[in-house]
């Protein structure tokens, strides 16, 4: 398990990065009705770490982030990218636990 | 071997055909009397807004030996030789004459004198303008146009150009005769003098003098003009000065048949210097339909010329004529539809078969925008409608209508190209069809036949808004909604993506909404807004700092070098006269700012659709050339409009002189001084489709182009597309530059008090983004690689050395083919 942050300091519509102890990295988005969703934060198509950076929204209803860095679009809540369906991110598990936001 | 084709004339239907033979296994050798590359001498007038010949300049033709400068002088058809002035001798299987025209110069005494010019190629321009510049008697100059018509119009309008007071004097007892009928030419007379150009008509030049610095003109209605010059403007002769001994056409011309071939089999006339079955044409897509005939007929084909639209618009700002097919119903008992309305300052003429049924032609003076829709349907039925008083033009066109008159493209051949899917908008229709690549007047129609065909000319921003920008930017103005989710609750659906976004943050921020990482807009940022640095491949940033005018002092720049060294950031020196340093990390963005800022530094807005630099050249202060202070207006612009959100990044340059240093003319706006003042230039482009900017007002204060560059930039941002450039926001307006003079010099709307006064607000709320973050904890917060581990680096990223430097290691990516 590892602590994210508080609830408080997420903002709707926007995404933020957390380290994991074994050094990778999760990608946190809190959407408008109040979903959490965690992804990698690593792009699979520029390999830099930033899809926490990314533009949150809707492709069609289904929500989405888009890599700031070539544009793809990424599922929330199953991590498959709406542009190259043979390419996906991994999906973590995230709750809120007394105010905090973990991932187990 | 291959065979040789001679073609005797490097004009426009010369080069066309030598265009259309490109690829063909012709041997290929022209000769052309002007010393430079072929031009659109159609665009001739636009000559006088640059002076700049390579505006004009058809595309360069390769794989032919062009003989420029060297006029042929005699052609002998028993060996098939022609020999040029400089006694080249050239053997030839075919031979193509495509001499032109000559002006007509009436023979009114002393039409030789210094200072009395023809109008026909860009040496004329050069030396009109030789002569009015070399007018130095005080007072404004006065020049006479010998001819009304469609021509003489353009020459007068030229002269305008030049700040000479033009007479027009025309014969016929009216303006334009051969185009317009009685009953416009008063109206047009009219509009014309508007543009403070006299109109004698009725009359002609008895007599040419000169009286000292002055030529006097004396007219046949006693009349005595004072000039500082005289431009002939009488008409054209077909060119036939190379004599070969072949009969010429009842009104000169080389007399050709359908195929455009004389009597001799080897010898071909295209262009205005062919008499086609007896009849010459003065316009340009005749001569175009000629060279696709004789191409056609040298390569084994049988194509004849079709017969041709004589169809003309005048090309004159403000002054909408155009006329088309029979305008003076001379057709065997054809019928006149004329609607006259003297108020509202248009007349409009149809004239139909006698029994009402077939369009047979038209004049329209005053409004001439159905001309698009109606020239193609000259010689099919009339719709009902039409004949209305008041009634619709906006009528279905026939497949083989003429859409495009110049190049003869007809609508069957653009919607295939459309349908097909070969072409989406208008750019590409040009590049397959051809179409609109001559005057450019069908590109209305062009854009109207898109959206016929259903191609989603759709403005929709995207799928959570069916709007444009630039009327979400209306909504947003009028409702003075501030954020984002309000506006796509009232007026879109869903929640919004990486397109309306960004877009409609940058629609606040030019309204003025506060800082652009405020409360809920930080959302809508794009990650390069969101974190106020440009991002990099690999998740850095780098950070560009102001250097207004590219002016900087030394102590300034040792600070960039010590925190470029105190950070290993990576230092390079931008096109636009500033200095990028790359390889910053999230964290690493305030310490870095906080420095710059504390040394005087503000944000370059490098990341930001907002403007970027302002180049410039030394100017006056240095540059022994210099006629203004260009750096100190760069730093004036630069300073005013930095940090204004726009669709699209903005790029500016002042150059102190017309050497042009700066390069200002490839700007979305540019200014060039002059003795005078300065010259503004907008819509220029460098970049994937470089784009000259056009000249939009000359020799104006430093006040008036300020004036004039608040409302430019200002009418952009509320009415481009997202991601639009100037340029092909330009090229796309309706109206072009006309327009866009008419709205922000001329005020033709009444909405300049308006832009200027957003203008105004902006200047005045102007305040540095990095300063605002840094005196905002809160927005600080948000500078963190990890929320659960601030301060630690993000492990992705590492660097190598490369000439001395750190440039970043490329990360492994190979699992995802790209
Ligand atoms: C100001 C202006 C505005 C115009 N506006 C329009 C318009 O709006 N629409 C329209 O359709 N048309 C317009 N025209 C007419 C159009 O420009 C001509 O129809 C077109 O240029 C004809 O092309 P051409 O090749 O036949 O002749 P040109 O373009 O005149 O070319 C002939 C060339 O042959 C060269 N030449 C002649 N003799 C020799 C020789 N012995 N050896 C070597 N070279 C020789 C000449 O120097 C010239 O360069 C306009 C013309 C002018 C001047
Ligand atoms: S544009 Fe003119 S003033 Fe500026 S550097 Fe060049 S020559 Fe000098
Ligand atoms: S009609 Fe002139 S370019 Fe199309």
């Amino acid at each position: 398990m590892t602590v994210v942050c508080d609830f408080e300091a997420l903002r709707p519509e926007q995404g933020v990065a957390a380290l994991l102890p074994d050094g990778s990295q999760v990608a946190v988005f809190l959407t408008a009705d109040g979903t959490l969703h965690a992804l990698d934060n690593v792009d699979p198509f520029s390999g830099a770490a930033v899809l926490a950076r990314g533009i949150v929204g809707d492709r069609g209803g289904v929500p989405v982030v888009v890599s700031p860095v070539y544009k793809q679009a990424f599922e929330l809540s199953t991590g498959k990218c709406l542009d190259e369906p043979s390419v996906s991110v991994a999906v973590h598990p995230v709750r809120v636990r007394d105010g905090v936001v973990e991932l187990t | 071997m291959n065979q040789t084709l001679v073609v005797i004339g490097n004009g426009m239907v010369g080069h066309r055909l030598v265009e259309i033979l490109r690829e063909s296994s012709w041997r290929i050798v022209v000769f052309g009397e002007e010393s430079r590359p072929a031009y659109d001498r159609v665009a001739l007038s636009s000559y006088v807004d640059s002076w700049s010949s390579a505006d004009l300049e058809l595309p360069a033709l390769a794989g032919c030996e062009l003989r420029l400068g060297e006029k042929v002088v005699s052609v002998d058809r028993e060996r098939r030789v022609v020999v040029g002035a400089s006694g080249v001798e050239v053997s030839y299987d075919a031979l193509v004459l495509a001499t032109g025209s000559v002006p007509f110069v009436p023979p009114v005494p002393g039409r030789d004198l210094p200072g009395c010019h023809v109008y026909r190629t860009i040496d004329d321009l050069d030396d009109i303008r030789a002569t009015v510049e070399a007018a130095t008697r005080p007072g404004r100059r006065s020049g006479m146009v010998l001819g009304g018509g469609l021509l003489g119009l353009e020459a007068a309008n030229a002269l305008r150009g030049m700040g000479v007071s033009p007479h027009v004097v025309e014969l016929a007892p009216r303006l334009m005769p051969i185009q317009v009928d009685e009953g416009g030419a008063g109206l047009l007379k009219r509009l014309v003098e508007k543009l403070d150009l006299t109109v004698h008509t009725g009359t002609s030049a008895s007599s040419i003098e000169r009286d000292g610095q002055r030529l006097i003109a004396k007219l046949a209605s006693g009349l005595e003009l004072d000039l500082d010059v005289v431009v002939f403007s009488a008409g054209i002769r077909p060119r036939t000065d190379l004599d070969l001994g072949l009969e010429l056409g009842p009104r000169g011309g080389y007399l050709v048949d359908a195929a455009c071939r004389t009597a001799d089999p080897h010898v071909f006339a295209i262009g205005e210097c062919a008499a086609v079955e007896g009849v010459t044409y003065g316009l340009v897509a005749p001569g175009y339909s000629m060279a696709e005939v004789v191409a056609d007929q040298i390569s084994g084909g049988t194509k004849v010329f079709p017969g041709a639209d004589v169809s003309t618009k005048l090309k004159l700002l403000g002054v909408d004529v155009a006329s088309f097919g029979d305008a003076h119903a001379q057709t065997e008992g054809a019928l006149e539809v004329v609607v006259n309305n003297a108020v509202a300052g248009t007349y409009s003429k149809l004239v139909v078969s006698d029994d009402a049924r077939t369009l047979l032609g038209g004049v329209l003076v005053g409004d001439a925008s159905s001309y698009l829709s109606l020239r193609p349907l000259v010689g099919k039925e009339v719709p009902a409608a039409l004949l209305q008083p008041g009634g619709a033009v906006d009528v279905e066109m026939p497949a083989d209508a003429q859409v495009c008159s110049c190049l003869a493209v007809t609508k069957q051949t653009i919607t295939d190209a459309i349908v097909s899917g070969v072409a989406c908008d208008v750019a590409e229709l040009k590049a397959c069809t051809k179409a609109s690549t001559g005057c450019g007047s069908c590109v209305p129609m062009l854009k109207k036949l898109l959206t016929e065909c259903g191609v989603e000319q759709s403005k929709a921003l995207c799928e959570h808004f069916t709007y444009s920008r630039a009327e979400l930017f209306e909504i947003i103005r009028a409702t003075r909604v501030t954020t984002f989710s309000a506006l796509v609750e009232k007026h879109g659906t869903g929640r919004g993506c990486d397109i309306c976004k960004p877009a409609v943050a940058s629609i606040l921020a030019s309204l003025g909404n506060g800082h652009i990482l405020g409360a809920e807009q930080v959302s809508l940022q794009d990650t390069n807004d969101r974190f106020l640095a440009n991002l990099q491949r690999n998740g850095t940033y780098s950070v560009v700092p102001r250097i207004p005018g590219g002016e900087i002092t030394p102590e300034k720049l040792i600070v960039i070098g010590e925190v470029a060294r105190d950070y290993g950031l990576y230092t390079k020196i931008t096109g636009g006269q500033r200095i990028d340093l790359f390889g910053a990390t999230v964290d690493q963005l305030p310490e870095i700012w906080r420095r710059l800022v504390d040394a005087g530094f503000e944000s370059g807005h490098a990341y930001g659709k907002s403007l970027r630099t302002v180049k410039s050249c030394v100017g006056t202060t240095w540059c022994r050339y210099g006629v203004q202070d260009s750096v100190g207006l760069a730093i004036e612009l630069e300073l005013r409009y930095r940090g204004l959100r726009s669709p699209h990044k903005l790029k500016s340059a002042v150059s102190g002189c017309a050497r042009e240093c700066a390069e200002a003319r490839s700007k979305d706006f540019g200014i060039i001084a002059t003795e005078n003042g300065w010259n503004l230039y907008v819509a220029g482009n460098g970049g994937f489709t470089p784009r000259h900017a056009d000249l939009l007002v000359s020799d104006v204060d430093t006040e008036e182009l300020i004036r004039v560059i608040d409302r430019f930039l200002m009418f952009y941002i509320r009415t481009a597309d997202r991601l639009q450039r100037t340029a092909a926001w330009l090229e796309g307006l309706e109206g072009g530059l006309d327009h866009l003079r008419e709205v922000v010099v001329e005020d033709k709307l009444g909405i300049c008090a308006d832009l200027e006064a957003a203008m105004a607000a902006h200047v005045s709320d102007y305040a540095d983004e990095w300063r605002g973050v840094l005196e905002d904890p809160e927005k600080l917060a948000r500078f963190t690689s990890f929320v659960n581990a601030p301060g630690t680096p993000d492990p992705t990223i590492s660097f190598r050395a490369e000439r001395g430097q750190r440039v970043p290691v490329s990360l492994g990516i190979p699992e995802v083919a790209r």
